[in-house]
């Protein structure tokens, strides 16, 4: 393509002409603020904290002006520095300042803002409160520090088809509000959290359980243990200033210990338990060719996003519940009873990347509490834990062996390639497949068709409310057949998941983000001895001992009572 | 239909009602009743029934039509009856005065002199064009306003209806077309004043198959009804246009986005449409040249930042009304992503009359810059309110003391705010400039949609700033932060110094903060809702001085800067005042003086108005 020149604060700067001022500035490490911008998802300018000079001396958007031949930027006049100081002063003055108690506090966009622009409240006025609403167990709506950028509304319009969010009134009382006016709890929120990532502010947080879960540390009655899911481990270390998508298994579990959980288990193993389960079920609606696709279960806002749209296809759901519900039950079914600890003492806490296991945990007793990756760092800088100088630790036995199968449920695909390395190995034996690159990519929609022996299986890996919309669509149109088909609502899975590590998406894309993370989850599946499940020695031992003598526990605990 | 078929209705329609274009006396009369918005508020109804059933008692059925017309834009004098021939014009006809024009005009051909207009001195106009108020008009927009039923099609063609159209099918050339209104000269007569010709070109050039023309008829500035009367007045005129535009850029489709508030307005528009479709002028291969081309209604859903086009187009679309950063333009990507022409409604009644007349013959009217006429929509204080279309260049002093025929009650004159809340002021030295797009600028002010609301001493500019300002800031879709926060606050330093409590740094402030909202903001209404403060600011800026520096405001507009009280020398003691006030603030005893609390009193100025000896002042 013809490049073209343009100069930003008299840099020559080469690029092409579908280019806004935003893009090019960022190739060229100069750094312009934004708010509202959301690469992929959001530019309607709407902020104007990009703006900038043009040659004629023009204030334009940097995140929506198309860039021309010779044109001519300055990103840190004083007619730019004054602008934005003013945009500032007048969100501030709308703004309820109440960083001390804010769970962003130090990740907050605006606050990063007021600091560099030196911003003071210039208008006295009286600011009227908005009610919180905290209806959905999954997200805090704050509007008393909302700042109208629309990208909670974009991300769960555009990106997930969901439309729990849209703004009411107009003028100065604009707000944004939920269909109707409705709390977030009556709308067709599937809890997924991904409006509560993207926030630049305080405005959308998720649910957090903190309290309960200190409280529950403390009282001597109960026998608190935790569990923490597979992408957790590539978030939690960002909050302590390590890179994104390190990976951190061993600080994270020496951290959970000093917390007071009495164990700390891994959900990658309950992951493992499922592959088992699904891949069961899937064999067997293979057989009677009855309710395909199979639908992966393991997300809960995909579960509540089918309950919600298309209520035709729960009969497609797998009947699996999720790893973490698993791990859950068999904490208190099995490793209570073997421990001879009371089941009524014994509670659970599920560390997860998600704001929707939250309402997950509702439909069943098997997780008690459900703490995000973010809930967990505050709550380890709440305890003023040393993270980075911490000697790493191992989970407890008997739940803590996985295999690279159960690690990669973290990222999209991970769920279809852990079941296809175990039906692969289950049909072809010693020449059974361990790399499934096809189903990896970053793509929302990724179709496969994989052969294993005489088994051929049509394969659909989609991320991203949206993507699955279409995809059922296609099949509900009958242009589309597929036998199984894993959904993770948020876009690259777990990795990308609405209670993952809050990052700054002015310095970095969301596409970098998912693609770290994976990266590190794949890179350490290749690492390991065993990946398919099958081969967990752990995961053997349960089953022989206690599932196999007495197969309708099995179904009981590891399954859901539709 | 074919032309021979249109040309035939012409015939036949035209012979009809050539009374009503006659000036001589001939056998036959028509009584013509405004029947748009604002004589239909004051009953042009029950005087239409009136005259009705008086011309069918008295058996002139056969030698009288009377028909419901559109607007004659002298709005001030409503209900309006015309009797032709001779355009005799009644002002403020009463459903009690039908007999009488019946049974002296029509049957005695004897004119009603009592209810013709008379001028503050007595002196008496019986023709319509004799008027000041009519002197320098010239209608081309609203060309025949006032002589055809809106509701008929057949009026409309026998006035040349659809000739344009048939004209331009026949010769093929859709480029001859957008060529003829580029050298016309013709411009948007929405406000900005971008040439029409080349929007059309930009929509003609996109290779798109589908492509949408849109009729911008969501007029919202307070104070502007032009495009409501010409809708109502004349519907089937922007249908032709839009056929015409839609051949002209290769459109199949056409909305006209008319505002919900225009109950008459969206009524007829629908009701042309459909007479439209049923005689074959819109639909399929029309003038059986093959050309389809179809109109939708979209009706507004109140809110004013929808005559902005891209939110327009996203209410088109079923959206919220907010507005999009441009570029991309609608010619290029507008209604669900296909290439749109939004044009106003004033606009495009121009377009069938250029067509038929051809651009040399608009062209002579106007100025070097600006072409054709303008539409204004005269209100406020002066004498005569209404509808004037002008020719381009007109002075502004002649609008307001010529056919405006001078300040209500002959007050002094303070200014004329034109284009609304995104306009300016102008001021007495500047009212002899003359209007078009260029000149008005000039003045820090703008042509916008036609509104122009004179003001006369009594009228407070801080005042008037902060009425502009809550305009907008309940209009302001709320989408971008200088429009949305940045409006509200200018309006909270407004209001601080009408009350009263306004510093010197504050004006400094109100400056400032304009010029950040007007390069600041997203679109049209946010980068022009300033305009009034600094317009006033510039050329007031001795009135804002004293509500800061004296604490008083001139006009005796801003309550909190004036107080009422009795000159002790004058009251007689009758009580008068005391009995009116609502609040009981005036204390005192029959024949004796009487005192206002100051505490107690809420400014609502009814003892200054019931008082009889001028003994209640006001300072």
């Amino acid at each position: 393509m013809e490049k073209i020149t343009v100069f930003i604060d008299g840099k020559k700067c080469l690029c092409e002409k579908r280019q806004t001022i935003l893009d090019v500035a960022k190739e060229c490490h100069i750094s312009i603020p934004t708010l509202c911008y959301l690469k992929d998802v959001i530019n309607e300018s709407s902020c104007r904290i990009c703006a900038c000079e043009d040659e004629k001396g023009a204030l334009v958007t940097a995140c929506s002006t198309f860039v021309y031949d010779g044109m001519s930027v300055r990103t840190n006049t004083d007619k730019v520095i004054d602008s934005r100081k003013k945009t500032l002063e007048l969100l501030l003055s709308t703004h309820h300042k109440d960083c001390d108690n804010c769970q962003k506090n130090g990740y907050c966009r605006l606050q990063d803002l007021f600091y560099k622009y030196d911003i003071e409240e210039k208008f006295s006025i009286n600011k009227t409160p908005h009610e919180i609403d905290s209806s959905s167990p999954c997200v805090v709506r704050d509007l008393n520090k909302c700042i109208l950028c629309g990208r909670c509304q974009n991300v769960c319009s555009k990106t997930q088809t969901v439309n729990a969010l849209c703004k009411q009134n107009r003028g100065y009382v604009t707000k944004m509000g939920c269909p109707f006016d409705e709390t977030l709890a009556k709308t067709d929120c599937v809890g997924c959290g991904q409006c509560s990532l993207v926030c630049p502010t305080g405005a959308i947080v998720e649910n957090s359980e903190i309290d309960k879960v200190e409280k529950e540390l403390q009282n001597p009655d109960v026998y608190l243990t935790c569990q923490v899911a597979p992408s957790v481990r590539v978030s939690l270390a960002e909050a302590f200033g390590e890179e994104i998508g390190t990976f951190d298994e061993g600080r994270m579990v020496s951290a959970l210990h000093m917390l007071g959980f009495k164990k700390v288990f891994d959900i990658n193993m309950g992951a493992d338990f499922t592959v088992v389960e699904e891949a069961t079920e899937l064999l067997e609606r293979l057989k009677t060719k009855k309710n395909l696709p199979l639908f992966s279960s393991c997300c809960p806002a995909w579960f509540r996003f089918v309950e919600n749209f298309y209520p035709e296809f729960l009969k497609n759901m797998s009947s699996c519940k999720s790893p973490t519900e698993m791990l859950g039950s068999i904490v208190k079914n099995y490793y209570g009873q073997k421990e001879h600890i009371e089941r009524t003492k014994m509670k659970v806490v599920g560390i997860m990347p998600c704001t929707a296991k939250k309402l997950e945990r509702n439909r069943g007793d098997d997780v008690d509490y459900v703490l995000t990756t973010r809930e967990l760092a505050r709550l380890i800088k709440k305890h003023d834990i040393d993270y980075l100088h911490l000697k790493p630790e191992l989970f407890d036995i008997p739940l803590s062996y996985y295999s690279g199968a159960g690690l990669i449920f973290g990222a999209t695909g991970g769920v279809t390639e852990a079941v296809l390395r175990y039906v692969s190995k289950l049909v072809c034996k010693d020449e059974a497949h361990v790399e499934f690159e096809t189903v990896r990519k970053a793509e929302g929609i990724k179709e496969a068709t994989i052969k294993a022996g005489d088994l051929k299986l049509d394969l659909c890996v989609v991320s991203g409310l949206g993507n699955a919309r279409h995809v059922l669509e296609q099949i509900k149109n009958g242009e589309k057949h597929f036998d199984f088909m894993e959904v993770m609502a948020c876009p690259g899975g777990c990795v990308n998941g609405g209670g993952q590590n809050w990052v700054d998406f002015s310095k970095t894309e969301v596409q970098n983000v998912k693609e770290s993370r994976a990266d590190s989850i794949y890179k350490h599946d290749k690492e390991m001895k065993e990946r398919e499940s099958g081969q967990n020695l752990d995961l053997k031992k349960i089953y022989r001992d206690f599932f196999i003598p007495s197969p309708e526990k099995a179904h009981e605990l590891l399954h859901y009572k539709h | 239909m074919t032309f021979e078929e249109l040309n035939k209705i012409k015939k036949n329609r035209l012979d009809q009602i050539a009374v009503r274009f006659e000036e001589q006396f001939t056998d036959r009369y028509s009584i013509l009743v405004c029947s748009s918005t604002g004589c239909d508020s004051s009953h042009c109804g029950d005087v239409f029934s009136a005259l009705k059933s008086e011309v069918e008692k008295l058996g002139l059925g056969k030698k009288c039509e009377v028909v419901k017309v559109d607007c004659f834009g002298f709005c001030v004098q409503g209900p309006v009856v015309v009797v032709c021939p001779g355009d005799v014009f009644y002002c403020k006809v009463k459903k009690e005065d039908a007999k009488e024009i019946v049974s002296s005009h029509i049957k005695s051909n004897k004119v009603v002199d009592r209810l013709v207009f008379h001028d503050q001195d007595g002196k008496l106009y019986r023709k319509m064009m004799e008027i000041p108020f009519y002197n320098n008009q010239k209608m081309i927009a609203r060309l025949n306003a006032g002589k055809i039923d809106p509701n008929s099609l057949e009026d409309y063609i026998a006035v040349d209806g659809y000739q344009a159209l048939f004209k331009i099918l026949k010769n093929n050339n859709p480029q001859a077309v957008v060529d003829e209104i580029t050298k016309s000269g013709l411009r948007g007569r929405g406000g900005a004043g971008f040439p029409t010709g080349k929007k059309w070109q930009f929509a003609k050039d996109n290779e798109s198959l589908t492509k949408f023309v849109i009729c911008n008829g969501d007029e919202g500035d307070p104070g502007a009804f032009m495009d409501r009367s010409i809708i109502e007045g004349n519907p089937h005129c922007i249908i032709e246009a839009m056929a015409i535009a839609g051949f002209a850029i290769g459109a199949k489709n056409g909305i006209v986005y008319v505002r919900a508030e225009y109950p008459i307005a969206s009524k007829r528009i629908k009701v042309a449409i459909e007479q439209a479709r049923n005689m074959g002028l819109l639909g399929t291969n029309i003038f059986d040249t093959g050309f389809d081309f179809d109109i939708d209604v979209k009706l507004g859903a109140g809110a004013f930042v929808c005559g902005e086009e891209t939110s327009l187009i996203k209410s088109c679309e079923g959206k919220r009304g907010e507005p999009y950063k441009k570029p991309p333009y609608p010619a290029e990507k507008g209604c669900q992503g296909f290439p749109t022409i939004i044009n106003n409604v004033e606009t495009l009644a121009n377009i069938p009359t250029i067509i038929r007349n051809g651009y040399e013959w608009f062209e002579k009217f106007g100025t070097e810059s600006s072409k054709g006429t303008k539409v204004f929509s005269v209100t406020g204080k002066v004498k005569n309110t209404g509808l004037v279309e002008l020719p381009m260049g007109m002075n502004l002093r002649d609008v307001v003391f010529g056919m405006g025929g001078g300040i209500l009650n002959d007050k002094k004159f303070k200014g004329v705010q034109m284009g609304g809340p995104s306009g300016g002021c102008v001021c007495e030295k500047d009212l002899d400039t003359k209007i078009d797009y260029e000149n008005l600028k000039n003045i820090g002010t703008m042509m916008g949609s036609g509104g122009m609301i004179v003001l006369d001493d009594s009228t407070c500019m801080v005042d008037l700033a902060k009425f502009f300002l809550e305009f907008t800031c309940d209009e302001s879709c709320g989408k971008c932060t200088p429009c949305r926060i940045g409006n509200r606050r200018l309006l909270e330093i407004l209001t601080k110094i009408c009350d009263g409590k306004g510093e010197m740094k504050d004006l400094a402030e109100l400056e400032d903060l304009s010029k950040y909202i007007k390069n600041n903001s997203l679109c049209g209404l946010g980068q022009t809702s300033p305009n009034p403060v600094l317009s006033t600011l510039e050329k007031f800026r001795d009135e804002y001085v004293e509500h800061v520096k004296e604490k008083k405001c001139r006009a005796g507009v801003c309550k909190k800067l004036i107080k009422y009280e009795i000159n002790q020398d004058k009251c007689v003691g009758c009580s008068m005042c005391a009995r009116n006030c609502p609040v009981s603030a005036i204390s005192g005893q029959v024949g004796k003086k009487y005192l206002i609390s100051q505490e107690i009193c809420v400014k609502c100025g009814k003892c200054f108005s019931v008082c009889k000896f001028n003994a209640v002042e006001k300072k």
